[in-house]
């Protein structure tokens, strides 16, 4: 298993180096200025300084060479250095990776806004699987009754409609039309008491929901199939022979195992629930990191998308290699030796 | 000689085999019994249709302004009322539809090509196969969101000069949603390529010594054909949904250049005042991709010879 997981560490490696390279390539060879939208009464010659002191100076490969000592040493060590308090080396002297649009450090930002989407990702999360899970169970273990083909129906429903819709639709019926939560979701809002936390949890209603069901409903066809497979199995029978209550056996047994291949998949789903909330953030006006990278792209400020890039794809990677982990230690049948 | 054709007796419960039995009819066969996937596939082709023809029988400009006619509901001249500016909505949804589906059409096809290439392939050449499915993982490993959005607001502008608005931001969208869509497919169709490149005919094949390009086209490709379609019905739904992300995202179409996509994020800001302008162009991008997905099930069961011999 050690063997297994150092092998794929070794894989993860090159994997991020050619995604950083890809996503620094691209942003580079592209065809726009940086200068560009700066007035065009600028001299040349000052132009020229502008790009050397935004580093646009210096040849492609030093560049990317810089900004990976940059991400995966610098970077990390200023977080390290912020949360601990303790000085390592020469930090006044280490350079930051700044945003071009606020000049502040880009970690700053990222640090800034990560709260937010951690606390609507992960809740949204949680409550998709919890909504997922028993409606998985019970619509396999009555399948093809009414429930299951409700079940299926509105799971189908569910992740064919895109969460921007859902989204608009919460909006006109809980906000427009009934007034029951807000539809945007107030940032500066400090939770010190019960009406405030009260406030918190009535705009995290709405995001929450359209995510949760979005989830939900990938998870809980998930759930039943991984079901169904257990549900024909011996140990099922051999359960049931030795006269163990059915909620015994359908609750421990064949649940515990049905949610092997579930793990997986739930960590395989968490960066792709980043990504979809980009989305939601955009509908619900919460600031969070998706929101920070639209507003990056949108001001083309190219040191932040590469970096907020460059974590999805980190994110992404690490999941990979958390669910390939995981399915190795939860299930003793898969031996990668 | 005395021809003795039995012909198929008509209501006789128990149909004779004479008629011939092809691979399509079996198909066919199967598909109808998928209550889901035949009413879908019926919303389909009523949407497909609708788009097709309904500018022509709905002849109202869609970009046509009649400001004092602005923000209306439904009515007979307007079936899904106009816009801010007195557009009608119902000749902006068929014109966006237009658009969304070509695009995902082209897309999928874009992407079909590609995952079939690489897939059979790596499938075929041995020698190749591991270095292609490291790219079909890295490109699995890529934030594809976030990457088709930079890789738009780079390359809008340029394409634009080049190609005039509308088609340089289709080609551009069309090629992003393409070239980042393919992994699944190639997947699926190395599997399919490894189980039916060691079967006995492609070896009688290979005996007589048939180059290796017309064995995967006459003998491999013929075979792993299910899965591709497959994969090609939900690729449209994919690119469907993703190139209305990018729209509601602000990153696709002009708004001069209705997709629903596009139609939904113009109509966020009027909720309050129009709620129905969101409902129109969502309900669209619903109902075509719960068509299409349902489609896809279907067409899932009665491409598996497993299910398809019950």
């Amino acid at each position: 298993m050690l063997n297994y997981t150092l092998r794929r560490l070794m894989f993860a490696v090159p994997t991020l180096l050619i995604i950083s390279f890809i996503i620094f390539a691209l942003l580079d060879l592209a065809p726009n200025d940086p200068t560009g939208n700066l007035p065009l009464t600028i001299p040349p010659e000052v132009r020229a300084q502008i790009r050397e002191s935004l580093g646009l100076g210096q040849p492609f490969h030093i560049r990317y060479l810089k900004w990976l000592e940059q991400f995966f040493v610098n970077e990390p060590l200023n977080v390290l250095e912020k949360m601990t308090g303790i000085e390592i080396g020469n930090s006044a002297e280490r350079l930051r990776i700044r945003s071009w649009a606020t000049r502040s450090p880009v970690v700053d930002l990222i640090v800034e806004r990560m709260p937010q989407t951690l606390l609507v990702v992960g809740m949204s999360y949680l409550v998709g699987v919890l909504i997922a899970v028993p409606i998985g169970v019970i619509s396999a273990y009555r399948q093809y009754s009414l429930f299951d083909q409700i079940g299926t129906f509105v799971s189908m429903v569910g992740f064919s409609v895109p969460t921007f819709f859902t989204g608009v639709v919460l909006i006109v019926i809980f906000s427009a039309n009934l007034g029951w939560f807000p539809s945007i979701y107030d940032t500066t809002l400090r939770v010190t008491d019960w009406s405030s936390f009260w406030a918190q949890v009535r705009q995290m209603v709405l995001p929450v929901t359209v995510l949760a069901l979005y989830n939900a409903a990938q998870l809980s066809r998930f759930v039943r199939a991984s079901m169904l497979d257990n549900l024909n199995q011996d140990y099922v029978r051999t359960a049931r022979a030795k006269g163990m209550r059915e909620r015994v056996v359908l609750l421990v047994h064949v649940l515990r195992n049905s949610l092997i291949p579930v793990v997986t998949v739930i960590a395989l789903g968490v960066p792709t629930i980043f990504s979809g909330a980009i989305i939601t953030e955009q509908i619900f006006r919460v600031n969070g990191l998706g929101q920070l990278l639209i507003t990056a792209i949108q001001g083309a400020d190219i040191p932040l998308v590469q970096t907020l890039t460059f974590i999805f794809a980190v994110l992404i990677v690490t999941f990979n290699l958390i669910a390939d982990i995981l399915y190795g230690i939860l299930d003793p049948r898969i031996r990668y030796d | 000689m005395t021809d003795t054709v039995l012909k198929p007796r008509e209501g006789s419960a128990a149909p004779l085999q004479t008629r011939q039995r092809t691979l399509a009819s079996d198909v066919w066969r199967q598909f109808r019994q998928h209550r889901g996937g035949v009413i879908g596939a019926c919303i389909f082709i009523a949407i497909v249709l609708m788009v097709i023809f309904g500018p022509y029988l709905h002849d109202i400009d869609p970009k046509a302004l009649d400001v004092r006619a602005k923000n209306q509901g439904p009515s007979f001249a307007h079936p899904m009322g106009t816009d801010n500016l007195g557009r009608d909505m119902f000749a902006q949804v068929l014109a966006g539809g237009r658009t969304s589906l070509s695009v995902g059409v082209t897309a999928m096809i874009l992407s079909l090509c590609l995952g079939t290439t690489v897939g059979v392939i790596a499938g075929y050449v041995r020698k190749l196969d591991g270095w292609l499915m490291r790219l079909t993982d890295l490109f699995l490993a890529l934030p594809l969101l976030p990457l088709l959005l930079v890789i738009i607001m780079l390359f809008r502008d340029t394409l634009r000069k080049a190609f005039g608005p509308e088609t340089g931001i289709f080609f551009l969208i069309v090629f992003v949603i393409g070239i980042t869509s393919w992994m699944q497919t190639a997947r699926i169709v190395r599997g399919a390529v490894l189980s039916v490149k060691e079967q006995e005919f492609v070896l009688a094949a290979k005996s007589i010594g048939t180059p290796g390009r017309r064995i995967i086209l006459r003998h491999i490709l013929p075979n792993v054909l299910s899965p591709i379609m497959v994969s090609a019905t939900l690729g449209i739904a994919t690119a469907i949904i993703t190139e209305s992300a990018l729209s509601f995202l602000g990153l696709g179409f002009p708004s001069d250049f209705p997709t629903w996509g596009r139609l939904l994020y113009d109509g966020v800001n009027f909720l309050t005042i129009n709620p129905s302008r969101v409902i129109w162009p969502g309900l669209a991008i619903s109902l075509t991709v719960l068509s299409i997905n349902y489609m896809g099930d279907g067409l899932r069961d009665a491409l598996d010879p497993r299910i398809r011999g019950r």
